[in-house]
């Protein structure tokens, strides 16, 4: 316990100094998971939209599948993804491999499931109030998708920092795809496995504080604009 | 709320618009970060853990940046991995400590040729009530038998095939015990990294082989003493191999050569037996 003290002193001095090291870290962390979450709602959003809407044999196994997707282990993504970029892999020619779009990649494919299966919940109990105006109206099918994710985009939003929560903290893809190359793909959460690995716990307990704040400021930030965009919406 | 859907719609026809604003950046963030990561006569180093783990790179790659130009991406990984990692060509340079796989490495074609590099060696550090009664002891192998024969001591694997787990390995067929056979007994495989294998045998109080560059800069050591040190079975030699550019078309051959001729020039082996940590000189230049 005497390292969570320690840990403390660390993280205060480390974010007081805006150490340079740290600052690109943390900026390389914000720049990855942020891309992933923002691609992962650009293909999530819409599929959540058509499963929540669309009614077709097998859309039950389809929605199990999808659900089930939200558990995709981490390292098994970054393995998955790791194969297929290795320059031995089908897309080894691109280079990919150790760099941050890699990263970009193995979190895209971890959180768009999450995304896409958390938004088919929001949009399908939406749907629900919706669907007798819809049908009143003989609404076209995309006009009624665009309905409800405008409709839902303060929920939507939700979903996104669930994606984007679930980005910034897993550690399991990015080190295998990554490689937690010092000043090229360290992120916070390889830093502190390094750190650990190290034996240096202090410094990776106050690594992790700050990656905590991160998260909370990124939410914080999130929840500010929800509530300014919602009280414009229903003035 | 629904009469309202054509404003919406309006203001939908934006969001679409911002979306798409949106990818159009995202493409050009992965575009500038894939650049970042080209940059010319930056090599990948296919690497174990103990070099980066006790801080060696931080000291040597500065001086082989400006000597030679090249800029040295580490990934540190296993001995095993490492190996795995650069036959599938993921990798311009091998630097690694397990000859025997080495040597088949480059017999097979992967690699052009090996150098030694360097050496340090590996000690077993245990609890400080030394249940098995093995310290000052300097047969590694006497030691390995007594912790195996003793009824409250633990031992920690790598359990990983690293460099370490190899060696560990060995030791255990000399001394001729299985320890397989007392998996998750007394004999615990962490199937992790040094760092992490010390301090899981840290937490529960087990006997781990350890390599000194490791040992000496882990910062939790929690009392954890070397119990067994100086026996020559326990010297860990590192060699360094260029990945074979003719197995891997893609290998950036002449910065990795380039990296390696300074790495056992006279130079490159100053700068490796003038790093220091709290004093001790952590590995031993032995290019010939």
């Amino acid at each position: 316990m005497q390292d969570m003290a320690q840990a403390f002193g660390v993280a205060l001095a480390l974010a007081g100094s805006l150490d340079a090291d740290l600052v690109e870290i943390v900026g390389l962390s914000l720049q990855v998971s942020i891309t992933a979450t923002l691609i992962a709602c650009l293909f999530g959003f819409p599929l959540g939209a058509i499963l929540a809407t669309a009614r077709f044999p097998g859309r039950g196994a389809v929605l199990v599948v999808v659900n089930a997707l939200m558990g995709l282990p981490p390292v098994v993504v970054g393995l998955l993804v790791y194969l297929h970029l290795s320059r031995s892999g089908p897309l080894g020619f691109r280079g990919l491999l150790y760099t941050p779009t890699a990263m970009i990649i193995a979190q895209t494919i971890l959180i768009t499931p999450i995304v896409a299966a958390l938004s088919r919940q929001v949009l399908e109990d939406l749907h629900h109030e919706y669907a007798e105006q819809f049908r009143s109206l003989s609404t076209p099918r995309w006009t009624a998708v665009n309905a409800l994710l405008w409709d839902g985009r303060f929920a939507l939003l939700t979903v996104a920092l669930a994606g984007f929560g679930r980005a910034i903290a897993e550690v399991g893809a990015v080190m295998i795809v990554g490689g937690n190359i010092d000043h090229l793909t360290r992120v916070m959460t390889t830093a502190i496995a390094l750190e650990t690995s190290k034996g240096d716990l202090p410094l990776a307990l106050a690594l992790g504080m700050i990656l905590l704040a991160i998260a909370l400021a990124v939410n914080a930030a999130v929840m500010s604009l929800k509530l300014t965009a919602e009280r414009h919406a229903y003035a | 709320m629904f009469c309202n859907y054509l404003k919406k719609m309006e203001n939908y026809m934006r969001l679409t618009r911002s979306s798409l604003a949106i990818a159009a950046a995202v493409a050009l963030m992965a575009g500038v970060a894939a650049e970042r990561a080209a940059a010319e006569d930056a090599i990948i180093v296919q690497s174990t853990t103990s070099t980066k783990n006790s801080g060696l790179y931080d000291h040597i790659l500065p001086m082989a940046k400006a000597a030679t130009g090249v800029t040295v991406n580490v990934v540190a990984v296993g001995t095993g991995q490492a190996i795995k990692n650069a036959r599938n060509c993921d990798g311009d340079v091998l630097l690694v400590h397990a000859k025997s796989a080495e040597k088949t490495f480059v017999e097979e074609g992967f690699g052009v040729k090996r150098f030694d590099l360097m050496y340090n060696d590996f000690v077993i550090v245990g609890p400080p009530d030394d249940p098995a009664h093995v310290t000052g002891s300097s047969s590694a192998v006497k030691a390995l038998s007594m912790i195996s024969a003793s009824s409250k001591a633990l031992f920690a694997s790598r359990g990983d095939d690293s460099g370490t787990h190899k060696k560990e390995r060995w030791l255990w067929k000399l001394a001729g015990v299985d320890p397989s056979a007392a998996s998750g007994q007394w004999y615990r495989e962490t199937g992790s990294g040094m760092g992490a294998t010390l301090n899981a045998g840290l937490g529960m109080g087990a006997y781990v082989m350890t390599d000194r560059a490791t040992w000496i800069a882990f910062k939790n050591k929690g009392g954890y003493q070397i119990v067994v040190e100086g026996d020559n079975a326990m010297l860990n030699q590192y060699g360094v191999i260029l990945v074979s550019p003719e197995k891997c078309p893609e290998v950036k051959a002449v910065p990795g050569q380039k990296f390696i001729n300074w790495l056992i020039s006279a130079e490159g082996q100053a700068a490796i037996g003038g790093y220091r940590l709290e004093g001790k000189q952590l590995f031993f230049p032995n290019a010939q």
